[in-house]
């Protein structure tokens, strides 16, 4: 059963194989088994997740239900869920039960998907590797001694060891698509504003973005269709139309024009991983589409704009949180400063440190217009980059990350070779496209993905794609051997 | 430029209200002056005449009509507070 996606799960549902209930606790039974070994969870919600498929059994048996009801999900620790601790990663909300759900929560329960837990991630969703979390770090299933990616590295480790169909990821320079990468799975990083960001606890704000991780990318489209939509509680989501996204899926990819950048394909990607990016392009060639070689000359200018920008309103975004009106308090504060010094102090990790103090430097008198405008400046570059590339081409791809998942501990103590693991990921945020990871290949035995990279709303156009090489492919098939 | 030093990190922790162990000052100093160095690749770059990018949509703020839409929930939000009292927040004693 645990082999199954969404739709095959939907399907059997439908006609009546198995229930909600033995479906969920088939998955609980071997999140309970299995999770030991890569510390995925976070906190797992059995008796939520029985009650909630009891009702999805109860609802199909009066009638029409949605394709994702009865559906098992796990959800990123970021997302608020009501009655549930959300800890985002860190000792900071520990003690945080949230008083309400985050939208994307309230959309899968109104589509009658259970919740089997919350995943594990990088402190804030700050980190590369998932071993900044508070919680310790979650291994990759493909090899216990290396990083699953981050910062969703839980929801990727969970999908990749089949502990659940799918996930929900969060993605502000990479977090849904390097995960998904290392691990072998299918991350989208939707367009920014077109999941809502109500209760999905803030790092990035003009960043920060939703997505499905998932096998397939029909399972992504499925996913998609839910969480998609304008939401009046978040001011930046954006009032566009939300097709079906799963109408494109079976499109001819005949005349198709992939474009290739040439600065993603220079020094610092792995000769392995170049292979397999190569391969999976030639297979797109067969397929009917046409590449041919971009540029995107202000690529180097992405990671020094992202780690102003990103840090800045991290710093801006934490401020908040401050051991008053929730989450950690130190003992015995002294007066009101102590207090706020020593339960931040207490409470974040040393990478939520590290970047509250750059963004705190970067935004602080005399020097806001040197490092943040400039910033938003070299931002719209790397954007106009991308709208001049897009008249010649429909979907840029290379590779989502320039290694396969490195070890633990390899990276932890190197902040800036940690950063730059997010090379090829953070220019697609900063221009607020949708990007993919999608399973094409092993390299040294380890997963590689490869990134799509569209338009601003060409989801369907990238899940088409996607699943077009899904089709004619086999890898996002492949399990590991101790997860099968 | 942007060599910081102990004193440099002690000003920004604190304007962040940062606790950060004496201990760990030189290696923050080091990771904070390495980052600075690395975003300084920036300075080189000409951006006259660019409008600074605040959404990667240039969106605007939408605006909604000025109703009430949300109702008092201070009971419940209260409940996740490490100290309240009468409805309100505790901290220590501000004004002697």
């Amino acid at each position: 059963m645990h082999n199954k996606t969404i739709a095959e799960l939907s399907a059997g549902l439908k006609a009546g194989e198995f229930t909600s209930v033995e479906l969920t606790q088939s998955y609980l039974n071997r999140i309970d088994s299995l999770d030991e070994q890569l510390n995925s969870f976070i906190t797992v919600t059995p008796e939520l997740a029985l009650e909630q498929a009891k009702q999805a059994d109860a609802q199909r048996a009066t009638g029409h239900v949605g394709i994702l009801n009865g559906i098992p999900l796990a959800q990123k620790d970021i997302f608020c869920t009501k009655g549930v601790k959300t800890s985002c990663g860190s000792k900071m909300l520990e003690p945080f039960i949230s008083p309400y759900d985050a939208t994307t929560i309230t959309k899968f329960n109104d589509s009658g998907a259970i919740m089997l837990g919350k995943t594990n991630m990088d402190e804030f969703a700050m980190g590369s590797s998932n071993e900044t979390s508070w919680y310790g770090p979650v291994k990759n299933p493909w090899q216990l001694d290396s990083v699953p990616g981050g910062s969703s590295g839980g929801s990727a480790a969970v999908v990749a060891a089949r502990l659940a169909p799918a996930a929900t990821g969060t993605d502000t320079g990479g977090s849904i698509r390097q995960p998904a990468s290392f691990c072998g799975i299918t991350g989208l990083k939707p367009t920014y504003g077109r999941v809502s960001r109500y209760g999905m606890i803030a790092f990035a704000s003009s960043l920060d973005q939703a997505g499905p991780m998932t096998r397939t990318a029909e399972d992504a489209a499925l996913m998609l269709n839910v969480m998609a939509g304008l939401d009046s509680r978040d001011s930046t989501s954006v009032d566009e139309a939300v097709p079906d996204y799963t109408a494109d899926l079976n499109n001819s990819l005949s005349g198709l024009k992939i474009g290739l950048p040439k600065e993603y394909f220079s020094e610092g990607l792995d000769d392995a991983v170049a292979k397999v990016i190569e391969s999976a392009v030639k297979e797109y060639e067969k397929m009917g589409a046409s590449v041919k070689e971009i540029s995107l000359p202000t690529s180097n200018l992405a990671v020094p704009t992202y780690y102003i920008i990103a840090p800045s309103e991290c710093s801006s975004n934490l401020s908040r949180i401050d051991g008053v009106r929730y989450g950690y308090r130190c003992e015995d504060p002294k007066d009101l400063n102590d207090l706020y010094i020593r339960s931040r102090g207490e409470g974040f990790g040393a990478e939520v440190k590290r970047r509250i103090l750059v963004g705190t430097y970067a935004l602080s008198e005399g020097f806001y217009d040197a490092y943040y405008v400039k910033a938003q400046k070299t931002r719209r570059l790397i954007s106009n980059d991308f709208n001049q590339a897009f008249a010649d081409v429909d979907v840029i791809m290379g590779p989502a990350a320039p290694s396969t998942a490195f070890k633990l501990g390899e990276l932890s103590d190197d902040p800036i070779t940690m950063y730059l693991s997010d090379i090829y990921t953070i220019a697609v945020n900063l221009a607020g496209l949708p990007g993919m990871s999608i399973p094409a290949g092993f390299a040294n035995g380890m997963p590689v993905g490869l990134q799509l990279i569209g338009q601003h709303f060409a989801e369907s156009k990238l899940l088409n794609i996607a699943h077009q090489f899904q089709q004619e492919t086999d890898w996002h098939t492949q399990t590991p051997d101790a997860f099968k | 430029m942007s060599k910081l030093d102990k004193s440099d990190v002690e000003k920004i922790a604190f304007l962040a209200r940062l606790g950060v162990d004496e201990q760990d000052i030189p290696e923050y100093a080091t990771n904070l002056s390495n980052i600075l160095d690395m975003v300084e690749q920036l300075d080189s770059v000409d951006t006259q005449g660019v409008r600074p990018m605040a959404h990667p949509l240039d969106a605007v703020q939408r605006l909604r009509a000025d109703v009430v839409t949300e109702s008092n929930d201070r009971e419940n939000l209260q409940a996740h507070a490490p100290e309240v009292e009468q409805g309100l927040y505790l901290v220590p004693r501000v004004v002697e």
